[in-house]
């Protein structure tokens, strides 16, 4: 059966001063259309080096990422990206920067009445519409994310890439922003691979967890199918049962099982408590 | 848009104010203090620093005689200024006798050619003090156009391509720090072995004056230009990347914006040297501009020549100061980036 995006056997090996490092070996991934992945795991483990080799701004070296089983290994606006910096053009007005994302993918398939329309239907989804003419240091960071993720949209892309979107944000604008996400997500049903480091945030949002083994040689670890209904409400879920116990699955993967995903209640060994009865020296 | 010059920091009081607050303490409207205040410093020092002039001009003799304090130089351009308008006069007397002549030749009925001849004479004045400045400003526009013209496109494909910039480099390197006064002769030699025409439009000594300050102004402009277009943020890159812009589109769209800001200041640097060039240049081109009549009078050697061309220097100073401002507010009203200090 052939899924919607198929990372496959993804590896990848840079070049460094010290010999090669093998960031990546053999990430597999399979990702029905409509779903909402996150990717979560220590940082520096790879998970931005999937994103970006799943958006083409990476090659890998083994293994490839098939988009409807054609391979992609370029960039381009059938899979767009959410920089976790928003990299807006800081000389052109928050409408502008999204129109020309509009104007570059849809130049012969739409007219110049239609793109204006179609940029503000995606700055309306994002609630940004009171903010059109504003240039992005007039705007504050959740704003500029806003108007990131509506740039990433208007490009009606396959698959929506996320590198750690809300990374750079506070808490209470976080929780907008998950929020807004989750009412975007119900209206376009897009297929998302989100990369995060806050635990409820990938509970909350995704259908499934994807966990990354610690890097060098990350791969998969385990995979989490959050089986909670739709619409996701914080406040509800955050006495559910079912939820917590997907959360829980996660820290543990993160703090336990990450070193050895295939075996069992492995626990790391920790170097600074002494053996029972001996007396280690502090170095 | 409410984006104004005005609206910019152009006369950045801020320390001031901070300074000034605690020596008086009323508040007589907050604006009209900052005015006040950002004035009275400047010229508090001005007034000292010419007190300190007079005292110190007392003191030297020089063979053409006492070094001009403030009021000798403030009286030779005065004397400047009457210069100028009396020559004007005699030109505007000129005109009106070649045209009573004029008028008269028609009444008489004499030939076309003749009445042509009559109307193509030219006033041939001395150039005054104020046609020098013009001149001046003339020469080290075009001397600037030209280069920014040469530089801003250089600068840019060796910001995109970094086997040009390690290509032009050494180039670069080697000729940026060359004195004008080295390049002149060599221009002055060229010019006339290949400006050989009969009816030149430009002054072979206009254009000695304005291809030294071209040479020498380049080289600010390619170097900033450069380092603004190869410091495009990879962010920014990235998404042209994922828009699968075409390289004239990712060029225009997104490195040129981006490298504007680093872009004026070097055009803004290069202005600066340029002038100062010409002004070297002109002396020895013999351009008829400010260089020109600061050498005239320091060969002159009358009691009145350090005076007056104390008065060229503070001339020259002040036009560069003016010069460098337009550039700034030019600077400022294409920089996007509100974060950089522009001053």
């Amino acid at each position: 059966m052939n899924s919607y995006l198929n990372i496959d056997h993804v590896s990848i090996t840079f070049p460094t001063d010290k010999g090669p490092l093998t960031v990546l070996d053999g990430v597999d991934l399979k990702v029905e259309q409509g779903e909402f992945i996150s990717l979560i795991g220590h940082s520096g483990c790879g998970k931005s080096t999937v994103l970006n080799i799943v958006a083409g701004l990476l090659q890998a070296t083994e293994g490839g990422v098939l988009l409807q089983d054609k391979e992609v290994n370029e960039p381009g606006p059938d899979r767009a990206v959410v920089f976790q910096n928003h990299s807006l053009m800081p000389w052109l007005s928050v409408y502008d920067n999204v129109r020309l994302a509009v104007d570059q993918v849809f130049k012969r398939s739409k007219s110049k009445q239609e793109r204006h329309e179609w940029t503000l239907h995606n700055l309306e989804l994002v609630h940004m519409t009171h903010a059109l003419d504003r240039k992005p240091d007039e705007i504050s960071g959740g704003m500029k994310q806003r108007v990131g993720i509506a740039r990433a949209l208007a490009m009606e892309p396959k698959v929506l890439l996320m590198d750690e979107p809300f990374g750079a944000l506070d808490s209470l604008t976080r929780t907008h922003m998950q929020d807004s996400l989750m009412e975007i997500q119900t209206r376009l049903n897009n297929t998302v691979i989100m990369i995060t480091h806050d635990v409820d945030e990938a509970v909350l949002l995704s259908d499934r967890i994807v966990m990354m083994t610690n890097g060098p040689h990350a791969k998969v670890g385990e995979i989490l199918d959050v089986e909670l209904a739709r619409p996701r409400d914080r406040l509800e879920l955050a006495e559910d049962p079912a939820y917590n116990h997907y959360r829980a699955e996660v820290v543990k993967f993160l703090h336990e099982r990450h070193h050895q995903p295939d075996v069992p209640d492995s626990k790391p060994v920790d170097e600074t408590k002494p053996e029972k009865g001996k007396i280690r020296l502090v170095s | 848009m409410s984006s104004s010059l005005a609206n910019r920091k152009t006369f950045d009081i801020a320390w001031k104010d901070r300074l000034m607050a605690w020596l008086a303490g009323d508040n007589l409207g907050a604006s009209f203090q900052k005015i006040t205040r950002a004035l009275a410093i400047p010229l508090l020092a001005i007034l000292i620093f010419l007190g300190l002039w007079s005292i110190g001009a007392k003191n030297v003799q020089t063979s053409l005689g006492q070094f001009p304090g403030p009021v000798a130089v403030w009286d030779q351009g005065m004397t400047l200024l009457d210069e100028h308008k009396a020559e004007r006069a005699k030109a505007a007397a000129f005109d009106e006798r070649i045209q009573k002549r004029v008028e008269k030749a028609i009444a008489a009925g004499k030939p076309q050619e003749r009445i042509d001849q009559i109307k193509g004479r030219q006033y041939t004045g001395p150039a005054t003090f104020l046609d020098q400045i013009l001149t001046s400003l003339l020469t080290v526009g075009a001397g600037f156009l030209v280069a920014s013209i040469i530089a801003i496109p250089i600068g840019i494909v060796c910001g995109m391509n970094t086997a040009f910039y390690q290509a032009m480099n050494p180039i670069i390197q080697v000729f940026k720090p060359v004195s004008p006064l080295a390049w002149l002769p060599l221009v002055t030699m060229v010019v006339s072995a290949l400006y050989v025409s009969d009816d030149p439009m430009f002054d072979k000594a206009f254009l000695n004056s304005a291809i030294t300050v071209t040479l020498c102004c380049l080289w600010p402009t390619i170097i900033n230009t450069t380092v603004g277009v190869a410091g495009v943020s990879k962010d920014l890159l990235n998404v042209s990347r994922v828009l699968r812009l075409s390289f004239m589109t990712k060029t225009i769209k997104i490195v040129l914006p981006s490298s504007i800001p680093m872009m004026f200041t070097g055009l803004r640097l290069s202005l600066g040297i340029g002038w100062m060039v010409l002004i070297a240049a002109e002396m020895l081109s013999q351009n008829p501009g400010l260089g020109k009549f600061v050498w005239d009078e320091f060969q002159n050697g009358s009691s009145n020549s350090l005076a007056r061309i104390m008065v060229a220097v503070l001339v020259i100073g002040f036009l560069g100061f003016l010069l460098d401002r337009a550039m700034l507010m030019l600077q400022r009203a294409v920089s996007w980036d509100r974060n950089a200090v522009v001053r």
